[in-house]
C-alpha cells in the first residue's frame, strides 16, 4: 500500500503538490517511486524557468528506465532541490521530504482546487491497479 | 501478450513469493528485480553472493558420431577444440556472418554436445539448425529446454555455498568447465560459468528440484541477513554483465551484425574449416570494419540509453547498443557501435540525449574487471 499523506494535494501524473500561500512545493508519490524503482539521476530546470501545466519540467532516470516529469500546475520555477543531484535516492527514501523537486511560484493558484485530494489520488491508484 | 500467456519455470511461485516485480521478458513472466532494488542485488552479487533464476535459457542436445563437425559447421568457435568437460562461448551465424544467437557448447563426450541458447530466441535458434541438418549429419538433435531448470550462484562467496551441498570439488572445476555431479541430493550438472563477471557456477537439474535447490542456495547463502545471498532479477542481471561488458543478444547481437563488429574475432576461427558464414566473414576480415563495438562512459552529467544516437564532431557516427548506470563502477557506462577510427580509449564523443549532446568518452573494456 502506497503512502498518501493527508496534507498533500496530487496529479495523476503522480505528483505530490504542497501548496502554501502562492507557493507550491513539487514532487513525485511513494507510488510513482516505488514503480520507478531506485533513482539514480533527477534532471531538474533551472530557477526563473517558467512553465505551463502539464509541460515537460524534468526527468527522473531509475537504473532501468527514464520517465518524464510534468508540471501539475503552471508558473515560475523559484526553488530547485540541488541535494538530488548528490541523493537521488532520497526520491526512494524519502518521496515527501527530502526528495522534493522543485518549488514554483505559481502563476494562478486557483489551480491548485482542481487538484486531488489524498482520498481521490488513493482512489485512483485503486482504480487504475 | 496476455500474462497467462506468458511462458514460466518452475521457480514462478517463488519469485512472486519473494516480492518478484515480473516482467515479460522475451515471452518469460520473469522478476525484473525483487524487493531489495537492482542496485542492492547488483552491489550484493559483486561483494557477497546473488541468486538468478536462468531456467528460461534454451538447452539443446546434439548427439551422435557426428556431433562435433555438425556443431563446428553451424559455429564460429572451433568444437575440435573442447575437451569432455569443458564448454566454449561461441555464435551460430547465418550465411553473411550475422548473429543467430550467441550460445555455450558444452562437450560431455565425443558423441555428447549441449547447446546452451537465449531464453528468447531458442525456437528460431531450434528452426535454424533443424534446417542446416540433415541424416547425413549422423547426430540428432533434441530441444531439452523443458527438462532443465538452471540456477545461478555467482560471486565470491558461490562457491562456498554450493561446495557445501555437492561433493564434486569445485575449486577443481577451471572457469568454462563443468562436472556432472549430485547437489543436494539432485542430480546435476555444475557449470562454471556465468554472466556477472563475477566467479560463479550455473547448476543445471530437473526442473521438478528448482525449489528446493533454490531455497537451499538462499539459505546457505544466508538470505535475510546484511551480507547474505541476495535472489536477483532481470535488471540486476544486465547491469552485472554490463559491467562486465559481456553482449547481449538483440543488443550488441543480431542478424545483421557480425562477431567481428561485435568484438568477438576470439570466438570466430576461420582457420578450423568450412561454417555457415565463414565466406561473409572472411571477406569482412579482409575489407575492414564499418563499425566496431566500443565501451564509453559519461563525462556529462546524463544516461546514455539503447538506441541513442552518438556523434562525434557534430556528425551522427553511431549507435548505442547498451546503456546504463553501472552501480557497482558507480558511472554511466554504455556499449556502441562507432566507426573503428573512433573506438580508440579517450576518444571524445557525445551521446543525444533527449535532444541534448551529452559527453561521453571510450574507454577500454571490460569496465569491470574483478580482482582474483
Amino acid at each position: 500500500m502506497s503512502n498518501i499523506p493527508e496534507n498533500l494535494r496530487y496529479s495523476k501524473d503522480h505528483e505530490w503538490i504542497a501548496v502554501n500561500g502562492d507557493v507550491a512545493t513539487i514532487g513525485i508519490t511513494d507510488y510513482a517511486q516505488h514503480s520507478l524503482g531506485d533513482v539514480v539521476y533527477v534532471d531538474l530546470p533551472r530557477v526563473g524557468d517558467k512553465f505551463d501545466t502539464h509541460e515537460s519540467f524534468g526527468s527522473v532516470e531509475s537504473v532501468k528506465a527514464v520517465s518524464e516529469i510534468f508540471t501539475p500546475l503552471g508558473g515560475e520555477v523559484t526553488e530547485v532541490n540541488d541535494g538530488l543531484n548528490d541523493a537521488p535516492e532520497s526520491v526512494n527514501g524519502d518521496p515527501y521530504s527530502a526528495g522534493w523537486m522543485i518549488k514554483m511560484k505559481m502563476a494562478n493558484s486557483g489551480e491548485a482546487d482542481a487538484l486531488l485530494s489524498a482520498a481521490e489520488y488513493e482512489e485512483y491508484l485503486e482504480a487504475s491497479a | 501478450m496476455s500474462e497467462n500467456e506468458l511462458k514460466r519455470t518452475a521457480l514462478n511461485e517463488v519469485h512472486r513469493a519473494l516480492g518478484g516485480k515480473m516482467v515479460d521478458f522475451g515471452g518469460w513472466d520473469m522478476p525484473v528485480q525483487y524487493k531489495a532494488g537492482v542496485i542492492d542485488e547488483h552491489l550484493r552479487c559483486r561483494t557477497s553472493s546473488g541468486l538468478f533464476d536462468v531456467s528460461h535459457m534454451g538447452e539443446i542436445w546434439v548427439a551422435g558420431p557426428g556431433s562435433i563437425a555438425f556443431v563446428n559447421r553451424i559455429t564460429t568457435n572451433d568444437v575440435t577444440k573442447l575437451v569432455d568437460g569443458q564448454a566454449h562461448y561461441s555464435a551460430l551465424t547465418n550465411e553473411k556472418g550475422g548473429i543467430v544467437d550467441d550460445l555455450l557448447v558444452y562437450r560431455f563426450g565425443e558423441e555428447k554436445l549441449l547447446l546452451v541458447v537465449n531464453a528468447g530466441t531458442t525456437d528460431k535458434d531450434f528452426a535454424w539448425i533443424s534446417s542446416h541438418h540433415s541424416t547425413a549429419d549422423n547426430c540428432t538433435i533434441e530441444n531439452a529446454s523443458s527438462k532443465f531448470c538452471q540456477i545461478a550462484v555467482q560471486g565470491p562467496n558461490a562457491l562456498k555455498i554450493l561446495q557445501q551441498i555437492t561433493e564434486t570439488p569445485l575449486e577443481a572445476i577451471s572457469y568454462y568447465h563443468f562436472s556432472e555431479g549430485s547437489v543436494d541430493g539432485v542430480e546435476a550438472i555444475i557449470s562454471r560459468t556465468g554472466y556477472t563477471g563475477e566467479d560463479g557456477f550455473e547448476v543445471y537439474a530437473d526442473p521438478q528440484y528448482a525449489e528446493q535447490l533454490w531455497n537451499k542456495f538462499l539459505d546457505l547463502g544466508g538470505f535475510g541477513s546484511d551480507a547474505g545471498i541476495l535472489p536477483c532479477g532481470l535488471a540486476a542481471r544486465n547491469t552485472l554483465r554490463l559491467e562486465a561488458a559481456m553482449s547481449l543478444y538483440g543488443h550488441e547481437l543480431g542478424d545483421d551484425i557480425t562477431p567481428y563488429e561485435a568484438n568477438l574475432g576470439w570466438i570466430t576461427k576461420l582457420a578450423k574449416g568450412d561454417f555457415i558464414g565463414r565466406q561473409a566473414l572472411a571477406e569482412q576480415k579482409e575489407a575492414g570494419l564499418q563499425r566496431k563495438l566500443a565501451g564509453f562512459e559519461m563525462t556529462e552529467p546524463g544516461i546514455a540509453r539503447d538506441g541513442f544516437d552518438v556523434y562525434v564532431d557534430d556528425e551522427k557516427c553511431g549507435l548505442v547498443t547498451s546503456g546504463s548506470p553501472a552501480p557497482y563502477l558507480k558511472k554511466n557506462i554504455g556499449l556502441a557501435f562507432l566507426p573503428p577510427a573512433f573506438t580508440t580509449a579517450g576518444q571524445e564523443i557525445k551521446i543525444d540525449i533527449r535532444g541534448r549532446k551529452v559527453g561521453a568518452v571510450v574507454v577500454p573494456t571490460p569496465f569491470y574487471k574483478r580482482q582474483k
